[in-house]
């Protein structure tokens, strides 16, 4: 196997190694190949030295460089911070209206309400704002709490129905679990509701309820079922249902009486923050 | 079985060859003399005066006054822009070029440029051959700096040649030494120049030399420092003849009948050496001096014909046209010439010269049409754009009183270098109402904004169809005025199902 041989055409040393007639030439390695190992070798003990490199039982060698990925992620938030401190210096400052105002603040406050949105408000409200059954539409006209910026800044600092001081909260009662009505009376209220919004009804049924939403429903409702957006009381007579505009529906919100919670961000976020999420749900409200 | 080839000895001549023997057989048999791997034989081009070498100085200095004084060209722009006439400005991803600015979107005046610059090289080398090479690319001019150089420390030809030959002395290493001190002195200074056109020249000079300068002005120029000092004094002819793609694509623009360094055989054959007082008749006007070969910075014989290394310079045509001088005859044995009209007379016909061939016609229109229409896109353009994207979640509002409201983000690209005052309109949609942010609906439908110069920007804005229009999906266009300026922007109205 290792018997000495010459190749006969290059006069160069065979390794001896041999596959179907053909020998190996035991030619030396390129020079450049072998520098360029031994500077990888040469490369390698630098690095041993200078970075992070072999782990211990307690740790690791830090390397002379200090260099840690982790730290410079955190300086690296931290210049972000600092680059993001002029603009939000400039949001603190201002007011809702003068944010709306002024084209480049109103383009900051778009992009920093838009992320913000999408990661925070979007489970519930969809991430193109416009909600769901019992999540409120906030891309229509039609506010159960106000539209305006400053009730917008309201409602997303406190929440809704969260027990925090100041948080909006109104309680529609449980008319039917609770047993205050019975199912007939229900669903003569029901169609009472059903004619409320100009839709065809059942005549004796809405005459049978009338007395009833006099004394149950018109204290918040008001007479002509137009609601209160000062207490958060929805309109009747319109077209935008928050939990479903058929009878079904309708009746099961009468009995049931629900209420959806929305956070008090406030607890979560600083103000600038919120200030530029108002922004980007008034203005992509339409603004009223 | 194997067949073992051994390229370790020169290809065997043809046997029986007799007669005359042709150009590509001469620099055959004079070749490399076998082997896989040529190794590089020095040239040391001899110093020639004449027409052609005094073109040559004034291209080269021409040449590199360009591209050394052009980022110190200043050009007033508005408060805030840039003040250089020529800047590629990466940061701003603005071209500035004297009274032209061109934004990342208009890449394609960039490839026009390219295109035209690519045509005119093919009608040029189809005409006169490969003036490029021999005259204005910068390989050869910065070759040709270095040689001057070279020769300033080493003397010409021939005292180079003792100098390579002469064992290592004092007198060697000084001049050596000095020689590559100032090449690479030229190079950093190539090197220099080019990131001056990619930021503010006066600025980047200051902050260059205290360490302040971005790291890839650094990157860049030691780069230029590098390739200059390797590929203008090291490498020099090789760059031509085995990197450069050139040599091998201009075989398809030249034919018989374009205009290149010639050796008219017609004339000079036969050749051989004349001693003074001796006749004329019955032989040819070259006596073999080799002064065309050691004038050559190719390292080659035009006396062999056309050949892919020949670069067209002309330097043997001063240098032969000396040596006619000197015995007595003709000037121009060496000349731009084409290989059809040398044919013809050495057959004893008329010599034909054909400038307008299929080919040249060819390229000239071609060129024409793309100048054109580089001048037609030059004079059309307009300094205002716009794009509308529309929402598309959610695709559409219904408003409680059966209006329908589309979202979009407006974007308007202002190129002037002052603020605009644009309009917006909407088209397609009848009694349309528009809002923005922080603003009233427009009670005339028209909405205001300013757009700050040189830059494009972003505006909400959201278009309310009156309740009753009608379902599905309408072609709608903005339109922005300012002024004499005017920009659409094409999109669609949705309505779902319609306004209740």
């Amino acid at each position: 196997m290792s018997e000495r041989r010459v190749d006969e055409h290059s006069g160069v040393e065979t390794t001896g190694h041999e596959w179907d007639g053909i020998r190996e030439l035991d030619n030396p390695l390129p020079r450049w190949w072998l520098w360029v190992m031994w500077a990888t070798v040469a490369f390698s003990v630098a690095y041993w030295i200078l970075m992070p490199a072999w782990p211990g039982l307690h740790g690791y060698t830090h390397g002379l460089m200090h260099n840690s990925a982790r730290a410079n992620v955190a300086r690296q938030m931290g210049e972000l911070q600092a680059m993001r401190g002029a603009q939000a210096v400039k949001l603190k400052n201002a007011s809702l209206e003068q944010i709306e105002k002024d084209p480049d603040l109103q383009s900051y406050a778009l992009a920093l309400g838009g992320s913000i949105f999408g990661d925070n408000c979007a489970t519930c409200h969809g991430a193109g704002g416009t909600g769901g059954k019992g999540y409120p539409n906030l891309r229509d006209d039609v506010w159960l709490w106000g539209g305006s910026l400053e009730q917008i800044q309201h409602t997303i600092t406190y929440g809704v129905r969260t027990g925090e001081p100041g948080a909006a909260t109104t309680q529609m009662p449980a008319f039917g679990r609770d047993q205050m009505l019975n199912d007939g009376q229900i669903n003569d209220l029901t169609e009472y509701v059903v004619a409320l919004s100009h839709r065809p009804a059942s005549k004796p049924a809405v005459e049978r309820a009338a007395p009833l939403y006099r004394d149950q429903c018109a204290a918040c409702h008001g007479p002509a079922g137009t609601g209160d957006q000062t207490r958060g009381v929805p309109n009747l007579t319109d077209s935008d249902w928050l939990y479903g505009s058929s009878r079904q529906d309708i009746h099961d919100q009468i009995w049931n009486g629900r209420g959806g919670v929305m956070p008090t961000w406030g607890r979560r976020f600083d103000p600038e923050t919120i200030k530029a999420l108002t922004v980007y749900i008034h203005a992509n409200a339409g603004g009223q | 079985m194997t067949v073992v080839i051994d390229r370790t000895k020169p290809p065997e001549p043809p046997s029986g060859a007799a007669g005359p023997v042709s150009a590509a057989e001469r620099v055959r048999q004079k070749g490399s003399g076998g082997g896989l791997y040529k190794a590089r034989v020095p040239i040391y081009p001899k110093l020639v005066h004449g027409r052609w070498r005094a073109i040559k100085w004034a291209v080269l200095i021409a040449t590199l006054a360009v591209y050394y004084v052009t980022p110190w060209i200043r050009w007033h722009r508005p408060e805030g822009l840039p003040q250089q006439a020529v800047l590629v400005d990466f940061t701003g991803r603005r071209f500035y070029f004297f009274f032209l600015q061109l934004w990342p979107q208009e890449v394609y005046f960039i490839t026009g440029l390219l295109v035209m610059a690519a045509l005119a090289l093919f009608l040029t080398t189809a005409l006169f051959g490969r003036l490029w090479c021999g005259y204005a690319c910068p390989q050869t001019v910065w070759t040709d700096l270095y040689i001057y150089v070279e020769r300033l420390f080493e003397g010409d030809r021939n005292a180079r040649m003792r100098l390579d030959a002469e064992p290592l002395s004092f007198n060697k290493a000084w001049r050596k030494l000095g020689k590559h001190a100032v090449w690479l002195g030229i190079a950093f200074g190539t090197g220099g120049a080019w990131i001056f056109y990619f930021h503010d020249a006066p600025a980047l000079i200051r902050s260059f030399w205290v360490g302040q300068a971005p790291l890839t002005a650094y990157i860049s120029c030691g780069v230029l420092t590098a390739t200059t000092y390797l590929l203008a004094g090291h490498m020099r002819e090789q760059v031509c003849i085995y990197m450069c793609p050139w040599p091998r694509i201009q075989g398809a623009m030249l034919d018989n009948h374009s205009l290149q360094v010639t050796y008219r055989y017609d004339r000079g054959e036969p050749r051989g050496p004349h001693k003074k007082g001796q006749g004329w008749e019955g032989r040819g006007d070259c006596i073999d001096c080799r002064a065309c070969v050691v004038a050559c910075p190719m390292g080659i014989d035009i006396r062999d014909g056309s050949q892919l290394e020949c670069i067209n310079c002309g330097l043997c045509i001063d240098a032969c046209n000396e040596i006619m001088d000197r015995v007595g005859r003709p000037r121009d044995l060496i000349f731009f010439d084409t290989d059809a009209a040398v044919a013809a007379r050495a057959a004893k016909q008329p010599a034909v010269y054909r400038l307008v061939r299929s080919r040249t016609v060819y390229y000239g229109a071609a060129l024409a049409l793309v100048s054109g229409l580089m001048l037609w896109g030059l004079a059309n353009r307009t300094v205002l754009e716009s794009h509308a994207l529309r929402d598309r979640n959610p695709l559409f509002v219904r408003l409680h009183d059966g209006s329908i409201r589309n979202g979009y983000t407006l974007k308007i690209v202002n190129k002037s270098f002052y603020p605009k005052a644009v309009e917006v309109r909407f088209e397609g949609v009848p009694n349309a109402r528009l809002k923005t942010p922080g603003a009233a609906a427009s009670a005339d439908g028209v909405l205001r904004f300013t757009v700050d110069a040189n830059q494009d920007q972003s505006f909400r804005v959201f278009v309310i169809a009156p309740p009753g229009v009608a379902a599905g999906n309408t072609e709608a266009e903005f339109e922005i005025r300012s002024g004499p300026d005017k920009a659409e922007a094409k999109t669609t109205f949705i309505t779902g199902e319609g306004g209740r």
